[in-house]
């Protein structure tokens, strides 16, 4: 398992290794079997962190093909090669299922099986459990174990979530964030004798929880938002995406929202915030509008978005344009100003004022989605999976930010897969079922 | 929001089951005598085969009208703009050439609705690259940006949200609409370009850029019947043609 923090190169190492780095500058060399990655190529195999753009085919079965037509497999051959490797890691249905039909978890399982058919030495595995939920991850992992267990396969793993994964590896190498090796070795010693510096630098060591905020004098709750068996359907679908239901989120308050894939999370998280109109029911703010029908410049100053994608919600080319764009038209000049410089300070982007939003690291780019919601000084903050893809320094620093905000008065109301930091936060859990 | 997803014609109509590149084949010859085919009488009678031609396609007559009503009203509308926009004292003739134009584009729209919406994106792709010699680069990559399609449609929609969450809304000024849609544009192809490199990287780690001899897993052959399918849109062109001389 390659472990580092945000920004240490553990995926540009694993592209590296596969053959799929082109241009740029680089240093040293890269050997797979004393040949060039790149000459290489036929010996190892990768899976990447997002499913649905690594899917070629329209078809499992074809998905698995396409690999071995590549390398001119005879026809004859093609097809018990793909019943094998869709058998390996345990795919449920036959080979005419519609790769769209798939859940996050089948799609990687797939995208596992169409590697194997290949026979590599070497399987790259980048973070392959990051967009699954629980459910679905552990079946990933299962089926890596079985691969490994087999003993013919070199895997080498980078994981974000650390504790989950960490049995299916014999290795541990920590990568330094701008070049190095902090640590080689088995996991168990190294988590031993270097955890806490390692949890410190943003790795996600196995038993170091979310430090828990400190508790703060809170006011009285008053509901803010109120759901009326609010639920969606997509136009022409048979099942709704979210079957109606009841909720009121109340200030000094923060709600986790849990559930598998697939259960409406973020449909919710769009109907709450008012950027979606619900096909039943209403979200009503305490003034009776549903929130759907507030106007954009008025929502943005009473429910705060934070989007799963951060780069959805940049609008501008510099990050202190992002925050001097507020939403309001009757401002105190220079008020605007003020502000900006206060978020950025708070969410220690002040150095980063001139870099364009979009060439942010992963956790900057959080920071700054959220300092944007911030902006127009919102009662609800509605985040979906604030942590997803986050170090632990970049969780922690959320954490921070989120409960002083919820201490303050906001209600907030988060979508997450993640159960350690929803535990860690959340006053109360909703949990959604598919 | 709205979800769009690859119609599934029932792999047993008989249109559903014929080869890609033959369907296609059929359906240009239909445009060609569409083309060159003058009046109202012509199109009328390819529409009518191609009307009486929908139950072997596969798919419900309600489903090919929800996917299709824009071209049909877009048909019809360049047909009554010819009328009503033709310059007056140009006497009767507006009326059967506006009808006749927009006879023709629906019977240009139509045919290539139902050669594309009765075939798999996959067979076709394996057809254009066994039957049409097209290059695997090209077929597949097209076929792999189709599956994207959906995906962007989602984004698009996302990208919309984000923005009224950030208190931006264009309001009723047609500027600030026109300038907050390029930034949406723009957003969406700074995510299909990203989503686009990881997918070509994907196909290139399974050696798709390095292959030097593909092998086929899916052979689509020609059979007697995709020439009867030929045949049968030759003799409606004739026909047409031939009603059309004769009226």
């Amino acid at each position: 398992m390659l472990l580092g923090a945000s920004g240490s190169g553990k995926s540009t190492l694993l592209f590296g290794l596969a053959g799929l780095l082109e241009g740029g500058e680089s240093e040293g060399e890269l050997r797979i079997d004393g040949l060039e990655p790149r000459i290489a190529r036929d010996r190892t195999g990768i899976v990447f962190q997002d499913p649905e753009s690594s899917l070629v085919m329209a078809r499992a079965g074809d998905e698995v093909a396409f690999g071995l037509e590549n390398r001119g497999v005879p026809a004859a051959e093609i097809w018990s090669r793909v019943d094998g490797a869709l058998e390996m890691v345990g795919f449920p249905y036959g080979r005419d299922r519609p790769t769209d039909a798939l859940s996050g978890g089948e799609q990687q399982r797939l995208s596992l099986a169409a590697s194997l058919a290949l026979q590599p030495g070497l399987l790259l595995l980048d973070e392959p459990t990051a967009n699954l939920d629980p459910a679905g991850a552990r079946l990933v992992r299962e089926a890596v174990g079985r691969l490994v267990a087999g003993g013919e396969l070199t895997m080498l793993l980078v994981e974000h979530r650390v504790k989950e994964s960490v049995d299916l590896v014999d290795r541990l190498i920590v990568l330094e964030a701008g070049g190095g090796v902090i640590a080689d070795g088995p996991p168990a010693e190294i988590f031993a004798a270097r955890g806490d510096e390692l949890a410190a630098a943003g790795i996600w060591v196995p038993d170091h929880p979310l430090p828990v905020p400190p508790t703060r004098p809170r006011g009285e709750p008053e509901v803010l938002l109120v759901a009326d068996q609010v639920g969606y359907r997509f136009p022409g679908e048979e099942s709704p995406a979210l079957a109606p239901i009841d909720l009121a989120v109340r200030s000094f308050e923060a709600l986790a929202i849990v559930g598998p894939n697939g259960s409406g999370k973020t449909t919710l998280a769009l109907l709450l915030g008012g950027l979606l109109r619900p096909s039943t029911g209403t979200a009503r703010g305490p003034d009776g509008v549903p929130v759907w029908r507030v106007p954009a410049h008025r929502l943005a100053r009473t429910i705060g978005s934070v989007f799963q994608d951060p780069e959805h919600q940049f609008l501008t080319g510099t990050v202190r344009d992002e925050l001097t764009l507020a939403p309001s038209d009757n401002r105190i000049p220079g008020e605007a100003t003020r502000r900006a410089a206060e978020l950025m300070d708070r969410l220690h982007l002040a150095a980063l004022a001139d870099a364009n939003p979009f060439t942010l690291s992963g956790g900057e780019k959080r920071r700054l989605s959220v300092a944007t919601a911030l902006l127009g000084e919102p009662s609800v903050l509605i985040l979906d999976e604030p942590t997803f893809g986050q170090d632990r320094r970049t969780a922690v620093e959320l954490l921070d930010l989120l409960a002083a905000q919820r201490d303050a008065g906001s209600a907030v109301c988060f979508v997450t897969h993640d159960l350690p930091f929803a535990a860690a936060l959340a006053d109360r859990t909703l949990e959604l079922a598919r | 929001m709205r979800r769009f997803t690859a119609l599934r014609p029932d792999p047993r109509a008989v249109l559903a089951r014929a080869n890609p590149v033959a369907k296609l084949g059929a359906a240009a010859i239909l445009m060609g005598v569409l083309f060159v085919a003058s009046g109202p009488i012509p199109p009328a009678v390819i529409l009518a085969a191609i009307v009486a031609s929908v139950p072997l396609v596969g798919l419900g007559l309600g489903t090919l009208l929800v996917r299709t009503w824009p071209l049909l009203v877009a048909a019809f509308m360049v047909g009554l703009l010819n009328v009503l926009l033709a310059p007056v004292g140009s006497g009767g003739l507006d009326l059967q050439t506006g009808l006749a134009l927009g006879l023709r584009l629906l019977g240009v729209a139509l045919s290539g609705v139902l050669a594309l919406a009765s075939t798999d994106p996959t067979d076709l792709a394996d057809s254009l690259q066994q039957q049409a010699r097209l290059s695997p680069r090209l077929a597949m990559g097209v076929l792999a940006a189709v599956r994207m399609l959906p995906i962007l449609a989602v984004e698009w929609q996302l990208i919309g949200m984000a923005r009224r969450a950030r208190g931006v809304s264009p309001g009723w000024s047609p500027p600030a609409a026109a300038r907050l849609a390029f930034g949406k544009l723009l957003a969406l192809l700074v995510g299909a370009v990203r989503r686009a490199t990881r997918l070509a990287l994907a196909m290139d780690a399974r050696g798709f850029a390095t292959a030097e001899r593909r092998t086929i897993a899916r052979p689509q052959t020609v059979r007697p019947a995709d020439w009867g399918l030929l045949a049968a849109a030759a003799a409606v062109g004739a026909l047409a043609l031939w009603i059309g001389a004769a009226a």
